[in-house]
């Protein structure tokens, strides 16, 4: 169980202060999946961070498994099973894709069918690129994927994934999305993800919608959707025929 | 007599461990502690004056290795060595050399050595060198590394230098001039810590048509180090040439990267590319959210980099 108590976030910008979050708790039960979404810049991904311990909150408190893990560092809360695929990973000179499979499963003798698996299931092929390094010759959508195979063969409780859709084609989308259903069916993890697509959206047990720095709505998909599409296109006569009619 | 110690640098710098196969010749203090000559291999003494030896390769020779490893263990011991290769037609093989000094001492250990490789028509070589410099004491180890390589027509050099740690001051100089059809490949790994310094001048000459030069240097420089490099690349004909210089600064080290190109001919295609930064912030906390510390994560990247 994860639980967030009274968490804010605070930037002094330019002499200015800035709220990015604002008084935020909730608690995620074992198992679960649940999508933050909610518009660019709404705090998902601090929120998020602030998890994993990439970002330290102003106010309140993390609570995992009955532990306060507040003041841990990155590396003592991924010794406690949680993990975090960055929307935009970073890519390393001289590190394989295996060497990075390994790292993440903390086995040593991490073998290769291992790793054909765990790249199976982001749709991709381990004789392609197992030796490969994960440098700039690779593409975005590609070490997006590693990434998310990285997550995979860390095998921790809780998963966060940031966008893990951004910069993926259709058909790897589609075995991804598998991937995930399946984590989820088999109860493997606890599983965090900061999403726009529907189709990841559909898959949730809960929904947050995190806008403003705060948590705008929380629900099911039949219940969540309808206000993420009103309040998208609410404020805008433009998008909103029927006012754009009236003037 | 090659001592616990000499055999614990000899497999550091040529992996050598017991008797090889192949051609062998171990240099310590300016002794020769072991020479073997095989069929296609012949190493001899030099009669000219000078230090070092003349290393004939017969033509046709494939898949055999030689190894010229030289040891200081002598703190105040300093040497000039010339070492000739002249590999003959169509060959392929391997030749293993390094230096490794064991300064227990307070005065200054050098090696400088003077490599000339002269590569028959359609020969490969591959030439890999380690540096590598310990000990006790205060004196201060110093390498300068000279190579230069001839390629003739279809020949061609992989050669690998790599010096991790423990030599103080290096300035390297290495040259190859390629014929028609030849390629060169240098790579080199350096990593400097402390107060070390470490010079490198490399040039590919490419005079040949369509012969082809290639330059992947990556280095580490940490603490009050600094690091120089000069990589250029001459094309006087047609022919490619690629300049790649990548280096991570750590701690108050300095470096200075000055890699050059210089087309002679309105067919020479030409790149380089130079890159210095420190570590990236996000690929440290990449590796801490896959649990390793900060400093496990550091010396990860720096062991891929340097791979």
């Amino acid at each position: 169980m994860l639980e967030l108590r009274h968490i804010s976030y605070l930037v002094t910008e330019a002499g200015a202060e800035q709220t990015i979050l604002k008084d935020v708790s909730l608690s995620i039960p074992d198992g679960r999946l649940v999508v933050f979404t909610g518009p660019n810049g709404g705090g998902k991904t601090t929120l998020a961070r602030i998890i994993m311990g990439l970002v330290t909150p102003t106010e309140g408190q993390i609570v995992y498994n009955g532990r306060d893990i507040t003041g841990l560092s990155i590396t003592e809360r991924a010794r406690l099973g949680i993990s975090y695929g960055f929307q935009q990973p970073p890519r390393f000179k001289g590190i394989t894709v295996r060497d990075l499979l390994t790292v993440a499963s903390g086995d040593d003798r991490l073998t290769k069918e291992r790793c054909c698996r765990y790249l199976t299931q982001v749709g991709l092929c381990a004789n392609d690129y197992l030796d490969r390094e994960v440098d700039a010759s690779l593409s975005g959508g590609e070490v997006k994927r590693i990434e998310i195979a990285t997550l995979l063969a860390r095998g921790s409780e809780l998963m966060i994934f940031d966008e893990p859709e951004a910069g993926i084609d259709l058909w790897s989308f589609a075995r991804l999305t598998e991937t995930f259903e399946e984590l989820h069916r088999t109860h493997r993890a606890t599983m965090v993800i900061i999403s726009h697509q529907e189709r990841i959206i559909r898959l949730a047990d809960e929904i947050i919608v995190v806008s403003g720095g705060e948590l705008r709505y929380r629900g099911g998909a039949d219940e969540v959707f309808p206000k993420i599409m009103a309040d998208t296109l609410g404020s805008c006569p433009v998008l909103t025929r029927k006012e754009a009619a009236n003037q | 007599m090659i001592t616990q110690v000499d055999q614990a640098l000899l497999e550091k710098i040529a992996d050598l461990v017991g008797k090889p196969v192949g051609a062998l010749n171990i240099r310590k203090d300016g002794g020769c502690e072991a020479r073997t000559s095989t069929e296609h291999i012949k190493i001899d003494a030099r009669t000219d004056g000078n230090e070092g030896i003349d290393v004939r390769i017969l033509d046709g020779t494939k898949g055999e290795k030689c190894y010229i490893p030289v040891v200081i263990s002598k703190s105040g011991y300093a040497e000039l060595v010339y070492n000739d290769f002249y590999v003959g037609e169509n060959c392929d093989v391997e030749i293993v050399a390094g230096c490794g000094i064991h300064n227990a001492g307070c005065d200054e250990a050098r090696h400088d050595g003077v490599h000339t490789f002269h590569v028959g028509k359609n020969s490969r070589v591959r030439y890999a060198e380690k540096h590598y410099g310990e000990g006790s004491g205060d004196g201060t180890n110093i390498m300068n590394p000279q190579t230069i390589v001839y390629l003739s027509e279809g020949a061609s050099i992989q050669m690998e230098t790599v010096q991790i740690r423990g030599i103080d001051s290096t300035k390297r100089v290495t040259r190859i001039v390629c014929g028609k059809n030849a390629e060169a490949l240098i790579t080199e790994r350096l990593l400097t810590h402390g107060w070390q310094l470490a010079e490198s001048d490399m040039e590919i000459v490419l005079d040949g048509e369509d012969s082809k030069g290639r330059v992947i240097s990556r280095s580490v420089a940490q603490d009050e180090s600094r690091q120089i490099f000069r990589p250029v690349v001459i094309g006087n004909n047609r022919c490619f040439g690629h300049v790649q210089c990548d280096s991570i600064i750590m701690g108050s080290a300095k470096i200075e990267s000055v890699p050059a190109i210089t087309a002679n001919s309105t067919e020479a295609q030409l790149i380089h590319e130079a890159a210095i930064g420190k570590i990236a912030g996000d690929q440290l906390l990449k590796l801490q959210t896959l649990g390793l510390t900060e400093e496990e994560a550091e010396d990860r990247i720096l062991k891929g980099f340097l791979a």
